[in-house]
């Protein structure tokens, strides 16, 4: 991600470590935040050239980049708490599947379209309630990253939201298929506003925030779509997604991190991309 | 400087001036990589320019647009090679907070952004919410169809085509008037 040209004399961002002492907890904190937006702006990516129009090649791609721009400070960051100076290509690129923090949600294959509009509502219904809340953040670096974001993934937001009401506001086959990718996420979505140990701890630090503080202020959102989408909100699912902030992941995780690695890893020395 | 020992006789000072002025503005005027009309002072990302005459440095501070902006080394790297015109050493450091905003492009960044074909934001873009008021919530869920003038024939009968264009900062419209399709800088 960096470029590492050595030609060029760049100072990179190189906020110090606050002088209080972080626990290893805010920094895994830091470090999962960054992992879900990494993981999902590869996954996002993936759509490029194969969204139903050339817009959304472009909407999706650029999302993805928002998330990556997120991603990139968020592990720049995570990396100078937790003392090991680890860059975020090192963090991205040289970490092995059980040491990543992202939700199972992210990691998920690209369904159909509706199956990501779905997917996307809900990330960006609780990106906005983190950030806005991570806006006051107790790390300066944090919260410039939250403030910087909050304006993006609006966009994001708006954006599922409107399709959400294209297709399941649509035709019959538009609804229907709108439907069952809203059911689909929702065996996804709690873990994203799970209290862990780690997030427990982040937030009693004041870097971090509760998730399930942000659980009603998203829920609301998306509830708010669906309805004006002429769609149901799914029953609560049997089984919910869980373990991804432990590091246990599900099998498409490996394959995607083959695929996002591979070429960092068969070049460990290079210097230039 | 330590009183005492400053060697530099008063006549030496207009031109050390002179350098850190020129330098500045070489670097201000740096032109943004993907709408080379507009210079990066134009379009507000540059916080702050010190330069340092004695050891021939500057110091340049500048706030990314979007996140992840993948103009933003190719701006670094301009900045890098303007000082070094000048025989300066540049070094670029990246302020996040606080966040850019369209707010902070100039007026003559908006003309030069019309007169190359891109609706610059106004004022009247802020109606939409989508930017502004991200964490209040609040925001109405129908299709929005907002007044943004075209920058080839000024009519403001236009309507979206794509949230997302070429780049993170643009989308996609077009003019129902003159018929032609034009680029919004998205208000942010």
């Amino acid at each position: 991600m960096t470029d590492n040209d050595s030609a060029v004399a760049v100072a990179s961002s190189t906020a110090s470590v606050p002088a209080t002492v972080v626990s290893a907890e805010t920094a895994a904190y830091v470090l999962g935040l960054g992992d879900d937006a990494l993981i999902y702006a590869q996954r996002l990516g993936e759509w490029i050239s194969r969204a139903p129009q050339i817009e959304e090649d472009m909407a999706l791609g650029n999302i993805g980049l928002d998330l990556l721009g997120q991603a990139r400070a968020l592990l720049t960051r995570a990396g100078q708490l937790d003392g090991t100076g680890r860059d975020e290509d090192r963090l991205a690129y040289f970490r092995d599947e059980r040491e990543f923090r992202c939700v199972h949600l992210v990691q998920q294959p690209r369904g159909d379209f509706a199956h990501e509009m779905a997917r996307l509502l809900w990330f960006s219904s609780y990106q906005t309630e983190l950030y806005a809340a991570l806006a006051g953040s107790a790390d300066e670096i944090v919260a410039g990253v939250a403030r910087k974001a909050t304006k993006e993934v609006s966009y994001h937001r708006d954006h599922a939201r409107q399709w959400m009401l294209r297709l399941g506001d649509g035709t019959t086959q538009s609804h229907e298929r709108m439907q069952d990718a809203l059911n689909w996420v929702s065996g996804y979505t709690s873990e994203l506003f799970f209290d862990d140990r780690v997030s427990v701890a982040a937030a009693d630090s004041g870097i971090g925030v509760l998730p399930s503080r942000l659980l009603s202020g998203a829920t609301q959102f998306v509830q708010s779509v669906v309805a004006e989408a002429t769609l149901v909100m799914p029953d609560p699912p049997l089984q919910n997604a869980r373990g991804g902030r432990d590091g246990v992941h599900s099998q498409a995780m490996g394959y995607l991190l083959a695929e996002m690695q591979h070429i960092a890893r068969s070049h460990p020395d290079a210097t230039s991309w | 400087l330590a009183s005492g020992s400053e060697p530099a006789s008063s006549s030496l000072l207009p031109a050390a001036a002179d350098i850190v002025i020129r330098v500045e503005a070489h670097i201000r005027a740096v032109p943004d990589p993907e709408i080379p009309v507009i210079s990066i002072d134009d379009l507000g990302i540059v916080r702050d320019v010190v330069v340092n005459s004695a050891d021939s440095s500057v110091w340049v501070t500048i706030t990314p647009t979007y996140s992840g902006c993948p103009a933003m080394r190719a701006i670094e790297r301009a900045i890098v090679d303007a000082a070094a015109r000048d025989g300066f050493a540049a070094y670029v450091d990246t302020r996040l907070s606080p966040a850019w905003t369209t707010d902070w492009i100039s007026e003559s960044g908006r003309n030069a952004l019309r007169e190359f074909g891109i609706a610059p934001p106004d004022a009247s873009a802020h109606m939409t919410g989508s930017g502004a008021h991200a964490a209040g919530g609040a925001v109405s869920l129908t299709l929005q169809r907002r007044s943004v003038a075209c920058p080839v024939c000024g009519s403001t009968d236009t309507e979206e085509l794509s949230r997302f264009g070429a780049t993170a900062c643009k989308a996609l419209r077009r003019c129902l008037t003159c018929r032609e399709p034009f680029e919004e800088f998205k208000p942010l």
